[in-house]
């Protein structure tokens, strides 16, 4: 594994708390997105970005590892069966793979019906989706938003079937990063959810950093 | 075999031969029974609306919604537009799999070798993964709607480190799970073996579908009644009927 080097950055952002970002990240870049103040749902997608068909698979890449969380050494597969980008470093610890992501109306569902009009993170990937210059001009839809990861979530699932959202095991600096194996797109709604333990109830800023 | 409900009234029913993929329209009001005839199948299903296409079964918010990672009586299958699109009211197997996924081309080849229809007609191997274009394109749907699907009659355990293991002889001989469909739904389905199999043999097992029309849903119904988010999700589905949503 390279060393992280602040000299090698080719690109930071801080995302506020609630914010949508897409950017690409090339074959053989890294791809750091770390918690700043801690206990914060980063909702990701990911897409070939020469063939957008191509996308992250949540089925794929946890039967392929045969585990449903996501650590280092995890490799985040396509629905084409293809390597999409490795996890090389992890102070989190876990991430998960099968909680997806909330919208307008699965707010409706799981906690009332007049929540409806809380910001969600299907909001966020749809604004995306039709804002970014990054996606080469080919247009995507809410077709394209398949299952996505939840890094920094914490959704565990017990040998009888049972699974919960549990408070967050991540804490303020933990970090994920990835090496991207193909050019990716990425998609990420920093989830603006208030009402479950995801985000400790309070929605907080990440950085997303990319370099070589 | 168990003597089973026949609701009220019997419309049709067909078989699914082993290794097939077959879709059709299973409407609002109606009970889709599948049943596993020799024990030990394996029926991968995608759900899409009929009239809304992009809608479709939505894995991480019917397990959400339930606190659930398996799915058996009285649990429902929500879409992605908090609406429910089929309720599960009848099960003599216990636990199906919505986590495991489809298997493909490469998978087969790697465990099974290879059969071609040149060499075995329609007994070439089929996966589940292309068996669910070969549906979902005649709807106008398409690889995208490739989402994470069910898998009626199999089991992915999952342990406490997270690892996954497939738990064998899940489903015996006349095992059935009645689906009561609460939308119009388009349903694509394979009889490809579950991804996880062990088998080393490529030995998929057939499967008989069978539609009765359903009784009327009561304000009681174990489905509705079975969590706050059950009821809220039907709620949203008798809005998009434009019926009384509290009745």
């Amino acid at each position: 594994m390279t060393k992280f080097d602040e000299n090698r950055i080719v690109y930071r952002e801080v995302v506020k708390a609630g914010d949508p970002w897409m950017h690409e990240v090339k074959a053989g870049q890294y791809f750091r997105i770390v918690d700043l103040e801690g206990n914060q749902a980063v909702d990701t997608l990911f897409y070939n970005a020469a063939d957008q068909a191509e996308r992250y698979s949540a089925t794929d890449t946890i039967r392929e590892q045969g585990k449903i969380y996501l650590t280092t050494g995890s490799e985040l597969m396509s629905n084409r069966g293809n390597k999409m980008l490795t996890i090389v470093d992890d102070t989190c610890g876990r991430h998960d793979t099968i909680g997806g992501a909330c919208s307008a109306e699965s707010n409706t569902v799981r906690y009332a019906i007049e929540k409806r009009h809380m910001h969600s993170c299907r909001d966020s990937f749809l604004m995306a989706l039709g804002s970014c210059s990054c996606n080469h001009g080919k247009t995507m839809k809410k077709e394209d938003l398949s299952s996505n990861i939840n890094f920094f979530m914490n959704v565990p699932v017990s040998p009888d079937g049972h699974l919960d959202f549990d408070d967050g095991i991540s804490a303020p600096g933990r970090y994920v990063e990835m090496k991207a194996d193909m050019d990716v797109l990425v998609l990420v709604s920093n989830c603006p959810q208030l009402n479950n333990p995801c985000n400790g109830y309070n929605p907080t800023p990440v950085e997303m950093i990319i370099w070589e | 075999m168990p003597e089973a409900p026949s609701y009220n009234g019997f419309v049709w029913k067909e078989l699914i031969p082993a290794g097939a993929h077959w879709s059709g329209v299973i409407r609002r009001g109606t009970v889709l029974r599948m049943t596993d005839l020799q024990g030990g199948a394996n029926v991968s299903m995608l759900i899409n609306n009929l009239e809304v296409k992009n809608e479709r079964y939505n894995m991480p918010d019917t397990l959400k919604a339930q606190k659930t990672a398996f799915l058996t009586t009285p649990n429902m299958c929500f879409s992605d537009m908090g609406r429910v699109m089929c309720s599960v009211i009848a099960d003599t197997c216990g636990w199906h799999d919505t986590i495991g996924g489809l298997s493909n081309a490469n998978m087969l080849q790697k465990k099974y070798g290879t059969k071609t229809y040149q060499e075995a007609h329609n007994d070439y191997f089929k996966n589940g993964h292309d068996s669910l274009i070969n549906e979902l394109e005649k709807w106008g749907l398409n690889e995208s709607d490739i989402m994470p699907n069910l898998n009626w009659f199999s089991k992915v355990r999952v342990e406490d480190d997270g690892s996954m293991t497939f738990v064998e002889n899940n489903s015996a001989a006349g095992d059935y799970v009645d689906l009561r469909f609460e939308m119009d739904c388009i349903v694509s389905l394979s009889t490809a073996q579950h991804p996880m199999d062990p088998s080393p043999e490529y030995n998929p097992k057939p499967v008989e579908l069978s539609v009765y029309k359903a009784m009327k849903v009561e304000q009681d119904d174990p489905c509705r009644l079975h969590r706050g988010e059950n009821e809220r999700a039907y709620y949203n589905t008798k809005v998009f009927y434009g019926e009384n949503p509290n009745d």
